[in-house]
Parts: C-alpha cells; structure tokens; sequence
C-alpha cells in the first residue's frame, strides 16, 4: 500500500490565451512537457519563482485550470483514473473527495458569508462521505488536532472572526475533512507572519503524517518545503530543473539554478559604526490614527548617516506607521522628529519643500506605485523637475545616469511599467526616491513581494547606492533574513512598543528578550528537522514554566 | 446581531425621515416659483383685480410663503393633503385611491419582474458568453431600447386587439372581483415588466460575475460543486446588496415612472391623476403627489439600504 503510486502525471502540457489590447490573441505556453508521480502517504515539494507555473502544474493535477488556463494533451491518472478524460461529472466527484485544496489566502478563499463549519463538512456532504452530524464531529477533531482554539465552537464562527493563522488551519481542516487521498497545499504559509508560519507548518505536517494522506505542496520558500517535503520538484519557466529526494536538493543540489535557491541571501554586510551626529532622531513619538488606541507607543530611535535602521516586527506591529510618522502622513500625538539637527514640522503642510526632498519613500508594490500611463522617463523625471527645476538636455541626462546607477539602460527609459519584470519596476521605484537625492530613504518591505534571487539583486543595489551616494536607509520588513544581510542596527517592534533596539551585533546577539527569541527561532532554516528541533525545544520550555 | 447594526440602521431611518423633509421644502419652492396664478388661471377671463385679491385672500395665497409651507407640513403630518383646487375635492381621499390603484399594478408587475430578472442572471451567468446569454440579454436589451409607448401599443395591437385574449383599456373599479381586476391590469403589468427587466438582470449578472472572480469561488469548484451550485450557494449570497440596490431603483420606477403606461391603457392611477392636475395649475395636488412619489422613491431605497446592512456578515456577526 505505502509503494503504491496515487498519482502519475504524464507529459502534461499547459496553455493559455492572452489578449495583447490591439493584438491578435496569442497562445501561451505555461508549461511545455512535465511528468511527475506522487506515491501514497508522501509530500512532494514545488518550488520556483512567481510564473515558474508552479500552481498551476500543481492544479493541474486536480485538472482544474485557473482562469482561461487549458490543459490540451498529457496524463494524470489518479487512482487509477485519467482525470483529463473523464468528463465533468466524474472530475466533480474526485474534487473535493479524494483531491482537496488548500489555498494561498484562507482570508480570500473562505466565502464571507456562510460559518467556517458550514464550509467545512460541505465537500464530505456533497458527495455522501458521511452524514452531517459525523461529517461536524470529524471536523471538530481535526480543530482540535490543529490545534485551534475552542475546537467545538470555532465552526459557528464567521471567516472574517478568526485570524489569518487560524483560517488557515480552518481550511486544512476543511481539505482534510472528506479524507481525500491527496491534498494540494497552495503557498499556505506565504501570507502569514514568520510566527505564525511556523506554528501552522507544524500543524499540516503533523496532520499530513498522522492522516497519511498524499500532498502537493507549493511554495517559494526552499526552506520552508525542506521542513515538509519527501521530495522536491524544482520548476523554471514552466520546466523542470531537477527532482529528487529533500535531502538531495538541500544538501547536494546539482543544477546551478538549485544551487542559487538554496545558497540565496548569502549578502555579507560589516556593522558600521554609529557618527555622533545622527540624521534622524526619532524622539519619544506616540501615533494613533483617529480613535484612543495608540498604534505607536514611546518610540525613540536614530538613523545615522550612511547606515541603515532596520525596523522588524510582524503586521500589526506598528512598523509602517512609525514610516507614516516620520514621512509627516501621519502627524504624531506626541514626540518630535528631527532631522539633520532642525525639528521636522509634525504635519506634512507645514514642511518645506526640502524637508520633503529629503526623506524619500520606496514601497512593496511597486506595481501600484508607479502610474501605469506614464513612462519610465516621465515617472523618474517628475521628482527631477520638480525639485531641481531640469529641463530638456540636462534631464535627459540625469535620467539616463539615474537609469545606469539601478542598472538598466537607456533603452528602459521609454517603457510602461507594465512591460518591466516586478524587479525592474523596484529599480525604477528606488530611482525615482534617489532623483530626489534625499538623505533617507524609507523602504516598505520593498523585497517582500519578490523572488528570493530577485530580492537579492534589489537588496545588493540598495548596499551599493549606500556606498556610493552615503544615503540612510529605514528598513522595514518581517524578514529577518534581509534584516541580518544590510543592517547597521535594528529596532524590534511588537504591538506599537519598541521591544529591542541598538546595534545589529548587540541586538542578534543573546541574551534574547521572549518576543527577539520566538522571532528569530521562527525564521526557517534550510536544513532537514529544524521544524521538529523548534517544535520540540518550544515544547520543553512551555512544559518547563 | 451588533447595536452597531442597530445604529447604523437607525440613523439610515433618520436620514430617510430627513431627507423627506428636505424634498417637501424643495416641492413647496419648487411650486411658487412656478409661472401663472392658480387665482388667474381659476377665475380665467373674468378676472378683475378685486375678485383675484378675494380669492387669493380665500386661498390663503397672500400668506407670506414660509407661513403656508408650515400650514401645509401641519396639515401633511396630520395625514391631509389639503383640497384640490379646481374642483373642491379633500386630496387625501381621491390620492388614496389612486395610489392604491398604482400600488396593486407596481406590485404585480414586481412580482413578475425581480424573480424573472433574477433568475435570467443567474442564468446568463451559468452560461456566459454562450448562446443562453447572449439570447438572454438581446431579449431584455430589446425591450429596454423600446420606448414603453410603443411596448404598450405593440401588445394591445396583437393581444387585444388581434387575439382579444385580454383588454386593451383597464378600466377598474370599486367591488370589481380580484380575477377581473388581474386581467384588466394585465397588459400594463407585462409592458412595465419588459421595461425594468433588463436593468435588474444586467446587475445580476455583473454582480455575479464580480463575485465569480474571487478566490472562495474557486474553492467551491474545486470541491467539487455543480457550476449552477457554486452560483447559488457561493457568488449569489454576497450579491444582495447591489441587487436589492438595483431592484429597489426599479420598484421605485414602477410607482413613479408609471405615468404613461398608465396614459396609455387608461389606468385609474396617480400618473393619469399627477397628469390631469398639472394641466390645470391644481398647486396642492401637484404637490402632493410629488411628496408621494418622492416618498415612495425615500423608502425604497431607504430598504435597499436596511438590506445591505443585514447581508453584511460583518455587520450581523461583529468580533
């Protein structure tokens, strides 16, 4: 039973149409020739960037295709059954019963307007699985088995009553309900914050080993995937790059691409030292937006020229509202922000036209940030017109200087922002912040939305404008593997309160204050068993108090 | 449920009353700032100057303005509308039957229209950009291009006039059996059906195919749910509010906007009363009737409003 193939997918091939506005519409191959198989009980691990086809090859398995996705020629026999020949009713019968789906967002993919426990027991009654009052009853074992809180009320809860953490588990709970024999785990952790990652990976992988079913598990995170998978899958531009055992890929990748995944954020970054003159003081500052409840409570921090502060904590924590204090977006209730020895005005009307010039600000989504009708020339030209008042030669060259200092050629200086790859519309965002030539630049989670290698690149520029130009950076992320590659010093916020802050050695560097140690424990580590080591010293020190 | 549902209801209630104040304060300038003299236009050709200041003094209409706006909201709260002026009649009275007359028509044209409009959606839905969807919305887009006039004489030129399966006047009266009074009323119902159906249904489906995007959509296919299913069960639930939204704005044309359907087949309402009285400078009636319809237009969509707030998950089950 254990050796028996549960899935065998054969030279499957994935198409889709697009339609270029003006054009004839274009077939586009997402997946060229692909074959895999899955034995029963085991966990199979796909890996790759964005629009690797990774979710995809992975629906695919349900043949299902997303939006106007097409699956034209291969084989996927489950269970003895070629699902891309069976014909809709018998497909219907497999979803839900012996393939479930656990997707990237639980928040989104619970329907608002029906109880979790609806929602849960539906797939097992729809197919005659069992009866409600078992079909409730399992669902409240494997709550509790998950370890959600109240397991037999939480079902009569609404989605939007329960955190992102909890939906998630609610929705393996929701996959694991009609005892399928194979789940597809789409990202299921990508959304969560690295706490909360940890606890809901050691959820699914100890319901996977106890329930013994079958999984497909999709991320971008090697690292992650080592913790769960048998094996793994590495996928490129819609192709295999190598598939072998967890501990094959981890320890002794063969393929260069493999090789890049698992040596990634291997930026070594030297400590500077603090100057005596910071360029901002951050002193004292409580921030509420309308309402009593202050999002930011007594925060006092400095930036020194040249060096970067990295602001980490997960969402919630008040680390983006610290940025919209500073920015002058969100005028402080108390405490005052001084820059370059004046007192910046608490509201934005009131500061000059320098003082904005001065702290500039990079986003996550570089997509929203960017007007899509305007060029790149015109979105980099903007802060150059109007804050240095070029025209005409002189700002066409400092374009073009400014295109070569992110680089990427003149040639790019006549694109949309949608003919550029999501790292070249960062580069752009992180251009146009320099034409202001600003003395700090606040980055939101610029890397969060990126591939790892990707990230890197993005991350390694960032270092080098600081060693040339000797721009501050405040750098805001949940990564704390970001945070130990460009740190100087860190602040460690946790619900509006600074809980840690100084030097990244001092700060990195035990003894560990309870909120820095579950931090940075939970950050995962590409190593086979780091889930279980963390699991089981967690377990020990809770089992010790 | 939340007493922050209950606030939000409650001030939408008020807002509703308020509004309604504000349009009878719009209706009454609206009306004095109309051209002619209901005393001139009363005494006609005999007019001397005397005889216009008696019976603008008999009408009250040498009060000045602000005094006869709160004789009349007096008057409104206590349920009197005051008299016609042309003919002496207590406008409560003759409006009330009227409005009955277009109420029971409204009714059963809604009744025929949202359910079918619905349905139709739901529908085009299942079989988008299929034949069942484009016949679908042709159909409706047709009727909604055509003017109702000419619906309305088109049906009475084949059903009544050629077939004669059903009158083509509908004449109504008091103590007129239910059954005849559905047939005499039932080519209008048809004709203002064909009118509203195609907005109501064109909402539904966009509505829907919005929702169909979303990511909780998805995971009810893949458990395998029927696509009219995952319609029903998953997308339709969280479209009430901008259905109700548009089936209300169409509840609300079939009251106000009945004015010539009820012209054409001779129907004892309050357009053909609204109609009759503006051609006769009657000032009270006029502006009873516009506090009626903008009334019926208020709580309406006053409603559409309530439901919205009720199909809130978030609002009926807070944190």
């Amino acid at each position: 039973m254990a050796d028996e193939t549960l899935l065998e997918v054969c030279n499957l091939r994935i198409e889709a149409t697009v339609y270029p506005p003006g054009e004839k519409p274009q077939t586009l191959v997402i997946v060229k020739d692909l074959s895999w198989s899955l034995k029963r009980g085991q966990v199979l691990g796909i890996i790759g960037e964005s629009g690797a086809g990774k979710s995809t090859a992975a629906l695919a398995g349900m043949a299902y295709g997303r939006g106007g996705v097409r699956l034209p020629a291969g084989e996927v026999w489950l269970d003895g059954q070629n699902l891309l020949a069976v014909g809709k009713a018998a497909l219907r019968n497999v979803r839900g019963r012996k393939v479930c789906y656990v997707a990237q967002s639980a928040a989104a993919a619970f329907n608002p307007a029906h109880t979790l426990m609806d929602q849960v027991v539906e797939a097992s009654l729809l197919h005659g699985v069992c009866n409600r009052a078992t079909a409730e009853n399992r669902a409240i074992r494997l709550f509790e088995k998950l370890g959600l809180p109240n397991p037999d009320k939480i079902g009569d809860r609404y989605p939007h009553q329960v955190s992102g953490g909890q939906l998630q588990r609610v929705m393996t709970a929701m996959a694991l309900c009609p005892e399928p024999d194979l789940i597809v785990f789409d990202e299921p952790t990508t959304a969560l914050d690295v706490t909360t990652q940890i606890d809901v990976l050691a959820a699914i992988k100890d319901a996977i080993r106890d329930t013994g079913v079958a999984a497909m598990y999709i991320t971008h995170d090697l690292a992650v995937v080592a913790q769960v998978s048998d094996e793994i899958m590495v996928l490129r531009h819609g192709e295999l790059v190598e598939h072998g055992t967890a501990k094959q890929i981890i320890e002794s990748p063969r393929e260069e691409y493999t090789q890049a995944l698992v040596s990634v954020r291997s930026i070594e970054h030297e400590e500077k030292k603090p100057s005596t003159q910071p360029v901002m003081k951050v002193k004292n500052v409580t921030a509420a937006y309308g309402g009593t409840i202050d999002v930011l409570k007594d925060i006092s921090v400095e930036i020194h020229p040249g060096q970067t502060l990295a602001v980490v904590g997960e969402s919630g924590s008040g680390k983006s509202t610290l940025a919209r204090a500073i920015t002058g977006l969100l005028p402080p209730r108390k405490g005052t922000i001084e820059f370059d020895g004046r007192t910046l005005s608490n509201a934005l009307a009131q500061r000059s036209r320098d003082d904005l010039r001065e702290v500039q600000m990079i986003y996550q989504m570089a997509d929203v940030a960017m007007n899509p009708r305007q060029t790149v020339r015109t979105i980099i030209g903007r802060p150059l017109q109007f804050y240095f008042d070029l025209k005409g030669e002189a700002l066409d060259q400092r374009i073009n200087e400014l295109l070569e200092e992110i680089e990427m050629g003149d040639g790019f200086a006549d694109r949309y922002p949608a003919e550029l790859s999501g790292g070249q519309k960062q580069r752009v965002c992180i251009a146009r912040a320099l034409a202001a030539k600003p003395k700090l630049i606040i980055c939101d989670e610029v890397t969060s939305a990126l591939d790892p290698l990707v990230a890197d690149g993005i991350l390694k520029l960032l270092l080098d404008l600081q060693a040339r130009e000797g721009v501050s950076y405040m750098f805001i992320t949940h990564d704390l593997a970001t945070v130990k590659a460009i740190a100087d010093s860190i602040a460690v916020m946790f619900q509006g309160e600074l809980v840690r802050y100084g030097p990244k050695s001092e700060v990195l560097a035990p003894p560990f204050d309870d909120y820095t140690d579950l931090l940075l424990s939970s950050v995962p580590q590409m190593r086979l068993g780091w889930l279980e080591e963390v699991t089981k010293s967690r377990r020990m020190a809770s089992g010790g108090n | 449920m939340g007493s922050g549902l209950w606030t939000l209801i409650i001030q939408r209630l008020l807002m509703g009353l308020g509004l309604l104040l504000a349009v009878s304060v719009l209706i009454f300038a609206g009306t004095q700032i109309l051209p002619g003299d209901v005393a001139a236009s009363i005494l006609g050709q005999s007019a001397t100057p005397e005889a216009l200041a008696n019976l603008r003094s008999d009408l009250g209409l040498d009060q000045p303005a602000w005094k006869r706006y709160f004789s009349w909201l007096g008057g409104l709260l206590q349920g009197d509308l005051g008299t016609a002026l042309s003919n002496g009649k207590d406008i409560s009275a003759s409006l009330g039957k009227r409005l009955g007359n277009t109420l029971f028509l409204a009714f059963w044209a809604a009744l025929m229209s949202v359910p079918l409009a619905i349905l139709l959606g739901l529908l085009a839905v299942r079989y988008r950009g299929r034949w069942p969807d484009k016949l679908i919305s042709g159909i409706t887009l047709t009727s909604i291009s055509l003017p109702e006039f000419f619906i309305g004489y088109l049906l009475i030129y084949f059903i009544a006039v050629k077939t004669q399966w059903l009158p083509s006047v509908s004449t109504v009266y008091e103590g007129m059996a239910f059954a005849d009074r559905l047939k005499a009323i039932a080519l209008p119902a048809i004709t203002l059906t064909m009118v509203v159906l195609a907005h109501m249904m064109r909402m539904t489906r966009a509505a829907i195919l919005n929702v169909m995007q979303s990511a909780y959509v998805e995971t009810a296919e893949l458990k395998g749910l029927s696509a009219f299913e995952v319609i029903r069960k998953h997308a339709f639930p969280n479209v009430i509010a901008p259905i109700v939204n548009v089936v209300m704005l169409n509840l609300a044309f079939l009251v106000v906007g009945v004015v010539v359907v009820e012209v054409i087949f001779v129907y004892p309402g309050m357009g053909q009363y609204l109609v009759d009285h503006v051609a006769k400078r009657d000032v009270p009636v006029v502006q009873a009737c516009g506090l009626v319809f903008a009334g019926v237009y208020i709580l309406l969509n006053m409603v559409a409003d309530i439901v919205a707030l009720l199909s809130n998950p978030r609002l009926r089950h807070p944190k």
